[in-house]
């Protein structure tokens, strides 16, 4: 497909992003690699929809505009460096600035799904590529020698036979005259200076002395402070409150309803507005409300996990089949039955829910630690009633994203108290809100089954999913298979001739949400612990038992031999000790643990992680070994750590006290190995050394020990 | 009004006593590098130093802090504090970052009073800093390196 660059409507941008002196402006027509064509900005007419990506101004400031929000991914650096490498500038002499949401950024302006770089690798090199040669073409023209004889280099283009050169600054204008090519020469992978290279992340040194600006941090002039009480049985309606005594408390200016929107979950709350956070704290411990609990105080987790053990027993929707699943399973010599259980667990980022919004004639202004600057664009210019150009999205470093901060529901409560109280709000949830109120990950239950032929070979497999979904519904069409529900189950690849995979959709009235490496962190305990059982009764290694059924050539295969590899799989283990092997391919990519443990009293103890993760093309190596061995302390927190319950329809926990997180005493050693042998896919590089991390753990307690772990959480000090 | 130090600097803020340090720092005095992770001692995001010793700032009354010397990430400025500011940009420790200041406050501390910590003694001191990032491998190593620094 053709990828042309453009080269913006100048005035209209310029406008939006407060740029000036701006020389040489190209955008991409839309965000995707294949679809999107690259564009002049200065020559385009005012009906172009489209993506500036870099400024280059007459001073020689080189803006490059990320519109992946930086939630501790690396996209600060690692998309900026896409169009830095070919443009020839490093990353220390380049401006980065976040996209918000803005109409002319075009679309794709969220982080999420580990699709930053994999979905931008060529678009934006080719953005970079193209301003490098309109630069080269525009020296050469007022050189008035062969373009041939010119190359770019740090921000600058040399001609090689005079050693003159000009800056990119005072270039720029000639270039933005100059046509965009149509097919911009990209550089040869093995120039390459930053892509691929563990090159420093310009962020790091704010977040080291303290001047990162995340959300929480933001503070305009007139603000005032909002705490806001809601119900702690989650899906209660309000029915009235008495704020006499909020209002004596000093310091509290207002106290209004607010409505928490988060999907068809909708619940309203009662803020209390004060001068200081504290005085809105103390106001709102004195407010006195009044809740219809709807039934929902009556609903628990126990009660509620044995009615998806029943539930478990409907056939539910076919999500897969191949061969004959039913006839083989019947007939097998040698067959095996599990059922495994996850629980519901927390996002739980460091950085509380926060917002500072202010609308002030007829304009919104929003500062916010978020990953989806886009859909709030799209979202509230629609549910407000405001026009693109007068709501402003300012996207601050987020203090942890982990998917929860894909949902606006707390920007919304700060959007109508602004309105309502005609001053800017800033509306932060305290750690007990962000425990109680979620929106949580939700649990999967799975009943699996498998067969072996007499020589234990894997013949017959199937992994039925039990669980709500996450868009809540609760008139769900249970004829059909919920494929985020299900995710990974049928991507696995290995080669088992007769399968049949099952959803059974069973509702759940608490607000849900993705989490890091959405549902493939719980299927993945099931899917890999149980091929692990059928290793076992085939009496086989388990990773052999595994690479015996990728016989034909695949990344998961070489995910495989890459961890025995490193792990020196074949090599005897002290007494006592144990080691497992797990891999999920699902739609973020592909990854895959071995795990090394030993018996310690009656618990266990992690000695070793190897990861391996599969990417195909990597672009900063130090951030992937930092993402891995964080998705790997995230698995351990999920597998080991209590989770979020509910009794009587309120969550049991409500702080770190009671929802602990994995802390550094606990954090075992991660030796990171990346696979980036090329190939037509690129990987996603946030979530994919999750799901595999758990079933890893619990195969090499089993190896230990003989125990096998059928449910999350457990406690890694109470094993035997 | 209730008179503070902070980072060698006299500040008046108009507080109720019982009102957490923390709160003084990031909204009345403006410093916003100090963190509020969940106001009940159990992060330590808000770790600052109060007369050189590691405290969370958000369990801690902003009376008691009265002809005290408060340092915050922002006064981080000695020999020690700058070793672990170095370190840290070295080992590129922080992702998403909002936990790092309090980890480098925590960080500091222990090397002031041990410069050349074993394990054990920077899973004591640093088992109160939470990090969902999960940055503990590189914390450990970068704390070991700015002991190095701290050496040469």
């Amino acid at each position: 497909m053709a990828n042309q660059l453009t080269n913006i409507d100048r005035r209209n941008f310029l406008r939006l992003t407060g740029i000036t002196g701006a020389g040489l402006v190209l955008g991409l027509s839309a965000h995707a690699d294949g679809a999107a064509t690259v564009e002049n900005l200065a020559a385009a007419g005012e009906s172009f929809e489209l993506t500036p990506y870099v400024v280059i101004e007459k001073s020689g400031q080189i803006t490059i505009f990320n519109t992946k929000p930086e939630i501790g991914q690396g996209t600060f650096q690692s998309i900026p460096a896409l169009i830095a490498e070919e443009l020839e500038v490093s990353l220390d002499k380049v401006v980065i600035q976040h996209t918000g949401g803005e109409k002319k950024f075009g679309g794709a302006q969220f982080s999420g799904g580990s699709a930053s770089v994999r979905t931008s690798y060529t678009s934006l090199r080719k953005v970079g590529a193209s301003a490098r040669e309109m630069l080269i073409t525009a020296a050469a023209t007022q050189w008035n020698v062969p373009v041939s004889e010119c190359y770019a280099s740090d921000a600058k283009v040399f001609h090689k036979p005079s050693g003159k050169s000009l800056g990119y600054g005072e270039l720029a204008e000639a270039a933005a005259k100059v046509e965009v090519p149509k097919e911009p020469r990209l550089k040869d992978p093995k120039d390459f200076t930053i892509l691929g290279k563990s090159t420093p992340r310009p962020d790091v040194p704010l977040k080291v002395n303290g001047t990162a600006q995340f959300g929480i941090d933001v503070s305009v002039p007139g603000m005032v402070y909002a705490s806001i009480e809601r119900c702690p049985v989650l899906g209660s309606k309000l029915v009235s409150y008495d704020d006499s005594a909020a209002k004596k408390v000093k310091g509290v200016v207002a106290v209004e309803k607010c409505e928490r929107i988060h999907g068809v979950y909708r619940s309203e709350g009662v803020a209390v507005i004060a001068e200081t956070y504290w005085a809105a704290l103390q106001g709102r411990k004195a407010l006195k409300v009044t809740w219809d609990h709807q039934g929902n105080d009556k609903f628990n987790s126990k009660t509620y996990e044995q009615s998806l053990r029943d539930a478990s027993k409907q056939e539910g929707a076919v999500e897969h089949s191949q061969g004959d699943f039913d006839k083989t399973f019947a007939e097998a010599p040698v067959k095996l039955e599990a059922f495994y259980e996850t629980p519901i667990v927390s996002h739980s980022p460091i950085e509380p829910m926060n917002c500072v919004a202010s609308w002030k004639d007829g304009s919104l202004e929003i500062w916010t630690s978020t990953q989806v600057p886009g859909r709030i664009m799209d979202e509230f210019t629609k549910t407000y009633d405001v026009a693109p150009e007068k709501l402003k999205i300012h996207v601050m470093f987020n203090g942890g994203g982990f998917g929860r901060r894909l949902y606006p529901d707390y920007v919304h409560e700060a959007v109508q108290l602004t309105k309502k109280i005609g001053r800017p709000v800033k509306s932060i949830w305290t750690r007990e809100d962000d425990t109680r109120m979620g929106p949580f990950r939700p649990m999967t239950f799975s009943a699996m089954k498998g067969a072996l032929s007499a020589d234990g070979k894997a013949i017959a497999f199937q992994h039925k999913v039990i669980s709500p979904t996450l868009d809540m519904r609760k008139d769900y069409d249970k004829t059909k298979a919920d494929r985020t529900m299900t995710e990974g189950i049928s991507e696995q690849k290995y080669e088992i001739a007769n399968m049949k995979n099952l959803y059974v959709h069973h509702y759940l009235h608490l607000p849900l949400a993705a989490w890091r490496a959405v549902t493939s962190t719980t299927l993945a305990f099931s899917h890999e612990c149980f091929i692990d059982e059928m290793a076992v009764k085939a009496k086989k290694d388990p990773m052999a038992f595994r690479l015996g059924m990728l016989t034909k050539e695949s990344d998961t295969k070489n995910v495989l031999n890459k961890l025995k590899e490193v792990s020196n799989w074949d090599k005897p283990l002290p007494a006592g000790w144990g080691r497992g092997v797990a891999q999920y391919e699902f739609f973020a990519g592909l990854g895959g643990f071995v795990v090394e443990v030993s018996k310690k009293g009656t618990g266990i103890k992690i000695e070793k992680v190897y990861a391996v993760i599969d990417l195909g093309t990597v672009v900063n190596p130090d951030t992937v070994e930092a993402q891995v061995q964080g998705a790997a302390v995230m698995a351990l927190t999920a597998a080991v750590k209590s989770g979020i319950t509910f009794e009587n329809g309120q969550t049991v926990q409500s702080n770190y006290h009671n929802n602990q997180l994995v802390r550094i005493n606990e954090m075992p050693k991660v030796e990171v190995h990346i696979l980036a042998n090329g190939g037509p896919r690129i990987k996603g590089v946030g979530e994919p050394g999750l799901p595999p991390f758990a079933p890893a753990l619990c195969n090499a307690i089993y190896a230990a020990t003989g125990k096998r772990i059928r449910r999350l959480p457990f406690d890694i000090n109470k094993i035997v | 009004m209730i008179k503070l130090t902070i980072n060698n600097q006299t500040y008046e803020v108009d507080a109720s006593p019982e009102m957490p340090l923390l709160w003084a720092i990031r909204d009345m005095v403006g410093l916003t590098g100090t963190k509020f992770g969940c106001g009940m001692a159990q992060c330590g995001a808000c770790t600052v130093h109060v007369d050189g010793n590691p405290v969370r700032s958000c369990s801690f009354p902003v009376s008691a802090a009265v002809g005290k010397k408060i340092t915050t990430i922002e006064g981080l400025s000695e020999r020690i504090g700058e070793a672990v500011k170095k370190a840290w940009i070295e080992l590129q420790v922080p992702q998403c970052g909002y936990c790092q200041s309090g980890q480098i406050m925590s960080a500091t501390a222990l090397l002031k009073t041990k410069p050349k910590p074993t394990d054990a003694d920077i899973d004591a001191a640093m088992q109160g800093n939470l990090c969902r990032c999960g940055t503990y491998q590189r914390i450990r190593s970068a704390i070991h390196r700015a002991s190095e620094l701290i050496q040469s």
